[in-house]
C-alpha cells in the first residue's frame, strides 16, 4: 500500500518547540552593545558594580590566606564569578530575597552582610549563619541543591502573602543534578512562584566537568520540563547578567525564571581541594582572557571613569574594612552553651541534664 | 605491607576488582581525582572509566542506580561523598536496599557495599562530620559496618564483598591516616559481625568502636584499668554473645560512641544487656556519647565530642558504685 505524502504530517504534530537564547552586552574588551543597554543602568551603577567586584576579590584573597594560617577552616573561593553574583545581586530591589549555596560571598557583600558574620562562618561558628533580616537572605547552604525546595516555599510564601518580593536562588551546574532541583523547579512552575533561579555554572563540581554533569547542550533548557521561562547569560559580563535577573525579577509576580550564568571558577573547589590532579592549566588561561573585573574596568577606563590612583585608593579602602572585620571576627569567644540553648524553642530537661554534667565535670576543659 | 586506614581500603578494593569483573565503583569525584580522601585513588587508570565511573552530582541515582546494578549481576561500591549527602538518597536505601531480600523473599538480592566518609574531629564544614550509624541500623536489612584500623578496614571490605547483601561502610575520616599498620599484602576476610577484643581485664568492660576506640585506649592506659575493650566493627548486627560474655566477667559496663547519645547504638546495646544480664551486674550500665543534637559547626566540635575527660569521669563512677 502506498501511503500519501500527508500522512505523516496529519498525526504528527509538533506539540512542543523550545530555544535558549545566550545574551551578552559588555564583550572581553570592555564593549559594549548598546541595543541591549539596560534601562536603569547608569555608568554610576557600573562603578559601584566594579568596586564590589574588586571588593569581592580581596575578600576572596584573605579568605584564602587565613585558611592557609590555620585562621579559617575549609573555604570556596569565588574568584572568576563575580560578575554573576554581583550582577544578580544588585539587580535584586530592597525586599527581595536570596538563598544561597555556599559560594555566594559577592551576593552578601553587595546586600550589606556585615563582613565579620561572614568570617565567623568561616571560621566554623553557628553565629556565622545568624544572618541578619535586613540583608534579606538566608545562611549559606552546604548540601547541593537542598536549598532549590526552600527557594520555592519561601517564594510560595511571598505570593500568598501578596507581596511583590522575588526570590533569588543560588545553585551550582553540579547542583542542577540533584533531584531536588528538578522538584523545586516543576513545583516553582506549577504554582507560578516568584522564584529566580541561577545556575552559577563554573564548569565544574570539584573534578567533574560540565560535559560530564548533563547530556543536554545547557542547563538552562531544564526549566523546559518546568514549563517556566529560561535563558542563557555570559556570566562574566555583569551588565547581562544583571539585565537578564532584572527582567526575571520583574517578571516574578507572573511566575518563575530559570536563569544559565556561564562563569568559571577560575581557583580550586574548596582549599580542600587540587585542580592539578584533573583540570588542564591552560583551560584556566583561556578563561582569564575573559575575565570579568578586567572587563569593566576596560569599559570604564575607555569612558575615563578609571584611573590607577582610584584602583589604588579603592584597594587600601577595603583592606582596612576587611581587615576590620577579621579582628573583630577573631575577637569572637565561642560558648559551648550556645549548643545546648539553640536546639529546641524550649529546654527539655533530658537536654538540660546533659548541659549541667558537662558544666558540672568540666568536660568542655578536656 | 605498612599502610593508613585509606590506603588498606583501596587496597581491598584493587583487590577485589581484579578478582571480580562484577565489581564496580561510582561516585563524585572517584575517578580522575580518586575520591576527595583518595579512597580509589589510581583504580579508574587502572580498571578505566567503565568501571570506575564519575557520576552526576546526586546522590538518590548513585545509591538507587547501584540497587538496579545489584540486582543484575553487578557488585557495585557506591561512595558517598560524606555520610550527610548519603541522606539525599535515604529514600533508596530505607526504602529498597533494606527491604528488596524480605519483600521478595530472597528472590532478589542487592550485593554491594556503600562506602561513606563518617564522624568527625577534622574540622569539616557543617554536615562533614555525622556519625548515622543507628540511622541505617535501625532499618534493619542493612548489614553496618565501621572499622577502627587499617587491618579491619581492608578485611571488612574484602568480607562485604564476598558477601550478598547490601553493606553500609562507614569509614571515620579521622581516622583514615591517623596511623599505619602492617597488614598481609593478599586477600583476607574479617568476619562481620563479630567484635574483636582488643584489650582484656577483669574490672570492667567497655563497648566501643570507631573514633572512640583510640580515646578509650587512653584512658584504659592512663589509668592503668584492668579492662575488656570491645570494638563492635559490626554496629549491625551486634555481636550480642561477645558484649554479654564479657559483660558477665566484668559485671561493669560502659559503652562509648561518637554518635550522640539520645537513642543512639548505646541504647541498643544497653538494652540488650539489661534483658539478659541484669543479675549478673553489679552496677548500673553507663554510656558516652556526643551531645544529643546535630553535630555542630567544627569551632565547638571539641565541646561535642566526648575526650578522653568524659571517658576517664565515666570510667570513675562506674567503678566506685
Ligand atoms: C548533596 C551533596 N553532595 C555532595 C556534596 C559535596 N560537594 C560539595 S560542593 C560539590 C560540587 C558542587 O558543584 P556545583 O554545584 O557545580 O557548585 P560549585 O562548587 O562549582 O560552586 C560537591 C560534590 C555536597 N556538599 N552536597
Ligand atoms: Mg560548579
Amino acid at each position: 500500500m502506498i501511503l500519501p505524502i500527508w500522512y505523516g504530517a496529519f498525526l504528527i504534530k509538533r506539540v512542543f518547540q523550545g530555544a535558549v537564547d545566550n545574551i551578552q552586552i559588555l564583550d572581553e574588551n570592555g564593549d559594549i552593545d548598546a541595543s541591549l543597554f539596560p534601562s536603569g543602568l547608569d555608568d554610576k551603577k557600573i562603578l559601584e558594580m566594579y568596586r564590589y567586584m574588586s571588593f569581592a576579590r580581596a575578600l576572596d584573597a584573605k579568605c584564602l590566606s587565613l585558611q592557609r594560617q590555620g585562621r579559617a577552616v575549609t573555604y570556596a573561593p569565588l574568584i572568576g564569578e563575580e560578575a554573576t553574583q554581583v550582577g544578580s545581586a544588585m539587580a535584586m530591589r530592597a525586599g527581595d530575597l536570596f538563598v544561597p549555596n555556599f559560594r555566594q560571598h559577592a551576593v552578601y557583600l553587595v546586600r550589606g552582610l556585615p563582613l565579620e558574620i561572614m568570617f565567623l562562618y568561616w571560621r566554623g561558628f553557628e553565629e556565622g549563619a545568624a544572618i541578619p533580616k535586613e540583608v534579606g537572605g538566608f545562611p549559606y547552604i552546604v548540601p547541593v541543591s537542598s536549598q532549590m525546595p526552600h527557594a520555592a516555599g519561601i517564594a510560595f510564601a511571598q505570593k500568598y502573602n501578596k507581596k511583590d518580593v522575588a526570590v533569588l536562588a543560588y545553585v551550582g551546574d553540579g547542583g542542577t543534578s540533584e533531584g531536588d532541583f528538578y522538584e523545586a523547579l516543576n513545583f516553582a512552575g506549577v504554582f507560578k512562584l516568584p522564584m529566580v533561579a541561577i545556575i552559577e555554572n563554573n564548569q565544574w563540581a570539584i573534578s567533574v566537568p560540565r560535559s560530564k554533569q548533563s547530556a543536554a547542550e545547557t542547563l538552562a533548557q531544564k526549566g523546559f520540563a518546568a514549563g517556566i521561562r529560561c535563558v542563557q547569560v555570559d556570566g562574566n559580563d555583569v551588565i547581562a547578567v544583571y539585565k537578564v535577573i532584572s527582567e526575571a525579577i520583574a517578571n516574578a509576580k507572573d511566575g518563575p525564571t530559570l536563569i544559565e550564568c556561564v562563569t568559571y571558577r577560575m581557583s580550586m573547589h574548596t582549599t580542600a581541594d587540587d585542580p592539578t590532579k584533573y583540570r588542564d592549566p591552560a583551560e584556566v588561561e583561556i578563561w582569564k582572557a575573559r575575565d570579568p573585573i578586567d572587563r569593566v574596568r576596560k569599559y570604564l577606563s575607555k569612558k575615563a571613569l578609571w584611573s590607577l590612583e582610584l584602583e589604588k585608593a579603592m584597594g587600601e579602602e577595603q583592606l582596612k574594612i576587611i581587615d576590620e572585620a577579621v579582628a573583630k571576627a577573631e575577637a569572637f569567644k565561642p560558648d559551648p552553651k550556645s549548643m545546648f540553648e539553640n536546639v529546641y524553642g524550649y529546654m527539655p530537661q533530658v537536654l538540660q541534664d546533659e548541659l549541667d554534667d558537662s558544666v558540672a565535670n568540666n568536660f568542655w576543659q578536656g | 605491607m605498612k599502610v593508613n586506614m585509606v590506603s588498606a581500603i583501596n587496597n581491598a578494593l584493587d583487590l577485589a576488582m581484579a578478582e571480580k569483573e562484577e565489581v564496580v565503583l561510582l561516585g563524585e569525584d572517584i575517578g580522575k581525582d580518586g575520591g576527595v580522601f583518595r579512597a580509589t585513588d589510581g583504580l579508574q587508570a587502572k580498571y578505566g572509566e567503565g568501571r570506575v565511573m564519575d557520576t552526576p552530582l546526586a546522590e538518590s541515582v548513585i545509591l538507587g542506580a547501584s540497587i538496579g546494578m545489584a540486582m543484575s549481576g553487578l557488585h557495585p561500591v557506591p561512595e558517598i561523598q560524606f555520610a550527610g549527602f548519603m541522606l539525599m538518597g535515604f529514600g533508596q536505601l530505607a526504602n529498597h536496599a533494606a527491604r528488596y531480600r524480605s519483600r521478595t523473599r530472597s528472590k532478589f538480592e542487592v550485593p554491594m557495599v556503600v562506602r561513606t566518609p563518617i564522624s568527625g574531629g577534622v574540622r569539616t564544614l557543617e554536615h562533614h562530620s555525622d556519625s548515622p550509624e543507628a540511622l541505617y541500623s535501625h532499618l534493619g536489612g542493612l548489614t553496618v559496618v565501621i572499622p577502627a584500623t587499617p587491618y579491619d578496614a581492608k578485611g571488612l571490605m574484602i568480607k562485604a564483598l564476598h558477601m550478598r547483601d547490601p553493606v553500609i561502610f562507614l569509614e571515620p575520616t579521622k581516622l583514615y591516616r591517623l596511623f599505619k599498620q602492617e597488614i598481609p599484602d593478599e586477600m583476607y576476610e574479617v568476619e562481620i559481625g563479630k567484635a574483636n577484643l582488643v584489650k582484656e581485664g577483669n574490672d570492667l568492660t567497655i563497648v566501643t568502636y570507631g573514633t572512640m576506640l583510640s580515646v578509650v585506649n587512653e584512658v584504659v592506659e592512663k589509668k592503668n584499668l584492668s579492662a575488656d575493650v570491645l570494638d563492635l566493627r559490626t554496629i549491625n548486627p551486634l555481636d550480642e554473645k561477645s558484649i554479654l560474655d564479657s559483660v558477665k566477667k566484668t559485671g561493669k559496663v560502659l559503652i562509648v560512641h561518637e554518635a550522640p547519645l539520645g537513642f543512639g547504638p548505646g541504647a541498643e546495646i544497653a538494652a540488650r544487656i539489661a534483658e539478659k544480664a541484669i543479675f549478673e551486674l553489679d552496677a548500673p550500665i553507663m554510656r558516652v556519647g556526643s551531645n544529643s543534637f546535630p553535630y555542630p559547626f567544627p569551632g565547638y566540635e571539641n565541646y561535642y565530642i566526648p575526650n578522653a575527660l568524659k571517658v576517664s569521669k565515666a570510667v570513675d563512677k562506674l567503678l566506685s558504685t
